[in-house]
């Protein structure tokens, strides 16, 4: 950190890297005076890596297996009733569009799956029985936090107002698709909505989301009008077995990143389940030894998952920021992705069984029929509505037209480098000279978008 | 359903030598002679192979013939391996020898190298080599260069295998081609099979071999079938590396290639003979590192031609390397410029039409072929 800090102060035009500016003192971390030296006959540790420490007689291990597991928070029982008295629910309106986005989910889900089997899409991952847990944490969040998913968060997106139309032109890579269609299915993104494109290499997005939350935080320390903001991240617990989980977590305490990470523990990584891919306590045992405050929470129980992100929110915006760790448990009711066949490694009794005995949608219905703000008649009514909307924007989106062919260039480089204008002045020459050769109707903006 | 009647024990059917001793690892009890038969035959005792099943069959009888073989990966036991490579592989051979890992690349990759320098064989399968960046500072800085930093004392015979390449429909970071990364570095080889003899053949061979090997697999060839010759059913069969395969016979152009390109080209050739009667000589060339530059230079000689083709980037790639060596030790037989087809310089598209467009198909390396020999 040092030379670099240096370097970068010799070469920046912006005095703030200069040791001394105030800002620059802001962001270096406080340093222990590790040159203190033992003192004789002190109970104390004074090692420079461990300040703490008292000295012991006795050679005793941690044995992590003798720890009571960390505690899963709830707010609500698997019936519906609200178990603390002194917990405070969400609005009714809340509840009942939180209830809404979940249940448009679940809907979207089984339509889109379907329709791959069709062969109408090449790709699509469902969320079903995790919709609590994105849905939930969502609606904790505000406009201007920061988000990265990993690619099983539709509920976060529909949370935060990304319509049908726009799940389904992304699904489709029709022009009204942000990533112009160069990505696979699912992987959406919306800077209108502070979500970062979803990226398919595993875990990639955690260290990313410490290094945006550290940015946050700058921009704070030089423009204190900017709004409080944090980063949330997600990821499964699969993901959290990769070396940039843990990369991540140690830098975002570091360097106190406004962050919060938010793991969901579906049971399983594709095949692989959750005893074969660690066997400490979850991945909230990981956040406290990187010094990270933690917490477990019933991933089905969304008033739960909403109450907790809350608070970690308000946490990661304490003393200039700091990491957060919510570890949500649930269970991954659906298959992996359309490529994968989850009855190949678990019992599909086993899926049943989640399915009937305690998922999110049916937790917080029960909740509302208790409280009158639902029915039976409430549900026909909006499901149907939810599927009908959701069709016809499957249908728009089949029928949109394809992006313009200008997106074929761009983007590769920031701009379009000389060959690539090139190629793309030489394609506009062959479609001018042989009109009828190539129909470029179906693409937005025909030939037009090719002039440069 | 009987341990006998599930498609694995197909497996088994190989004619195997058996080892006298008994593995260490052998938990389990041999499959009976009675799933000896395999499909149907033909005459001289070629058999269709599909190129996973040859795969198959090669990890399976390494894993029979050597203790010290085992193979570790994401989903490779209990799920059969993400493309089906390692099917039935965990039945027979049992959790110590086909071994199913966290999702961690650089964990179980180094976990692999860290065995191999101790002494095993491990064969180590990435769902495919796009997510062996992860790993890729094991792969290069610790598996090709320990035996050399370490004053050769420690050896490392690894085997890295999976899927490379583009497939279909699954965007930019899904689809790259890393022969010429890991064909640049020393201390590595790096082999690519096309054919199912191929697969079989190399594949065993980089088991044996006590250096660290790539074995660049491609998902699009896993279900194609290819004749598989007696002697390469046989247990003992293997492939030298640096030994390029001359597919096809030819006097007027020389396409040197790899992998898949090795089919398009085959197909490319029989066109161009059969619209302007030309022979077309198409190089299989099998391994990358090392190179069988000898055979290319001995093809130029006959053709005086050149055609390079690959599905990599452009830049700096293979068909680069081969044009460049071309250059170096022929370029006094060549009678026109050597040339390459390549992938396209561009992030992998999604859509499909973008997608077929930024890699070399049949059509494309005929008409190349055909402005080259003025046709």
């Amino acid at each position: 950190m040092r030379i670099p800090v240096a370097r970068l102060a010799r070469g920046s035009r912006h005095s703030t890297f200069l040791p001394g500016h105030p800002i620059y003192r802001a962001l270096q971390p406080q340093r222990w005076a590790s040159s203190l030296s033992q003192k004789p006959g002190s109970a104390g540790v004074r090692f420079p890596g461990a300040v703490d420490s008292k000295f012991t007689n006795a050679m005793q291990f941690e044995l992590p297996a003798t720890y009571p597991a960390i505690p899963t928070y709830r707010a609500l029982s698997p019936d519906g009733d609200i178990i603390d008295s002194s917990f405070t629910p969400p609005p009714d309106s809340l509840a009942l569009s939180m209830y809404e986005n979940m249940l448009s989910i679940s809907i979207m889900d089984i339509i889109m799956f379907d329709a791959q089997r069709q062969g109408r899409l090449s790709f699509y991952m469902t969320s079903q029985g995790e919709e609590g847990t994105c849905v939930g944490s969502a609606s904790a969040l505000t406009k201007e936090d920061v988000i990265f998913c990993q690619y099983r968060e539709a509920g976060v997106f529909a949370q935060r107002g990304y319509t049908f139309d726009d799940f389904m032109s992304q699904l489709f890579a029709n022009k009204k698709d942000a990533g112009k269609g160069r990505n696979m299915p699912v992987h959406y993104g919306s800077s209108a909505l502070n979500i970062h494109t979803i990226s398919s290499p595993l875990a990639t997005q955690i260290p990313q989301a410490a290094g945006a939350a550290y940015a946050l935080k700058m921009q704070r320390l030089t423009d204190p009008n900017t709004p409080l903001r944090i980063v949330a991240c997600y990821f499964g617990e699969g993901a959290a077995s990769e070396g940039d989980f843990h990369a991540a977590l140690n830098i975002a305490a570091t360097r106190s990143c406004p962050v919060v990470f938010i793991c969901r523990n579906n049971g399983y990584a594709i095949s692989t389940p959750t005893l074969e891919q660690y066997r400490g306590d979850g991945i909230a045992s990981r956040g406290t030894g990187y010094g990270i405050d933690t917490i477990r929470v019933d991933g089905n129980d969304i008033l739960a998952v909403r109450e907790v992100t809350k608070k970690a929110r308000e946490m990661a915006l304490q003393d200039g920021g700091r990491p957060v760790l919510i570890e949500a448990m649930s269970y991954r009711i659906s298959h992996h992705s359309t490529s994968d066949d989850s009855f190949a490694y678990r019992a599909k009794v086993e899926v049943e069984d989640w399915k009937r005995r305690d998922n999110p949608i049916t937790r917080l219905r029960k909740y509302l029929e208790k409280k009158d703000l639902w029915s039976d008649e409430k549900e026909a009514e909006a499901r149907g509505r939810l599927r009908k909307e959701c069709l016809k924007a499957f249908a728009q989106a089949e029928k949109e037209k394809k992006p313009p062919l200008r997106t074929m260039f761009e983007d590769v480089y920031e701009e379009m480098t000389p060959e690539i204008k090139a190629q793309m002045k030489q394609l506009k020459e062959v479609i001018d000279r042989y009109p009828d050769e190539y129909d470029v109707s179906e693409f937005e903006g025909g030939k037009d978008t090719l002039s440069s | 359903m009987s341990r006998l009647l599930r498609p694995a024990s197909r497996l088994v059917s190989s004619s195997i030598a058996r080892p006298a001793a008994r593995n260490a690892f052998q938990s389990f009890p041999r499959v009976p002679a009675i799933v000896q038969s395999r499909g149907y035959a033909k005459e001289s005792g070629v058999k269709e192979y599909t190129v996973r099943d040859a795969l198959n069959e090669a990890l399976a009888e390494e894993l029979e013939l050597n203790p010290k073989v085992f193979i570790l990966g994401e989903e490779v036991a209990q799920y059969n391996g993400a493309y089906k490579v390692t099917k039935g592989l965990l039945d027979r051979f049992g959790d110590k020898r086909v071994i199913d890992t966290p999702i961690t690349e650089s964990g179980f990759c180094g976990l692999a190298v860290g065995a191999a320098l101790a002494g095993l064989h491990p064969v180590c399968e990435f769902m495919t080599f796009n997510f062996a960046m992860q790993a890729i500072d094991q792969i290069v800085n610790s598996a090709a260069k320990t035996h050399y930093m370490s004053g050769g004392i420690q050896p490392c015979n690894i085997t890295f295998r999976g899927p490379n390449g583009f497939a279909s429909g699954v965007a930019a970071q899904h689809s790259q081609d890393y022969s010429a990364w890991y064909g640049s570095i020393p201390g590595l080889k790096v082999v690519t099979p096309w054919s199912a003899e191929d697969a079989k053949g190399l594949l065993k061979a980089a088991i044996r071999d006590p250096n660290p090997v790539c074995v660049l697999e491609n998902e699009l060839l896993y279900g194609q079938s290819f004749p598989m010759s007696e002697a390469a059913q046989k247990d003992d069969f293997v492939i030298p590396f640096g030994k390029a395969k001359i597919e096809r016979a030819g006097k007027d152009l020389t396409i040197v290639t790899l992998s898949r390109c090795v089919g398009q080209s085959l197909v490319a050739a029989e066109a161009l003979k059969k619209k302007y009667g030309v022979e077309v000589e198409v190089i299989n060339l099998r391994s990358i590192k090392p190179l069988d530059v000898e055979a290319i230079v001995k093809s130029v000689k006959k053709t005086h031609r050149l055609l390079a083709v690959e599905s990599g980037f452009p830049a700096f790639g293979v068909g680069a390397e081969l044009l460049a060596l071309t250059m170096e030790y022929a370029f006094d037989y060549l009678d026109a410029p050597a040339q390459r087809i390549t992938g396209a310089e561009v992030p992998t598209p999604y859509a499909l039409k973008l997608e077929q467009m930024s890699f070399p198909d049949e059509t494309l390396i005929e008409n190349y072929a055909k402005k080259m020999l003025r046709l």
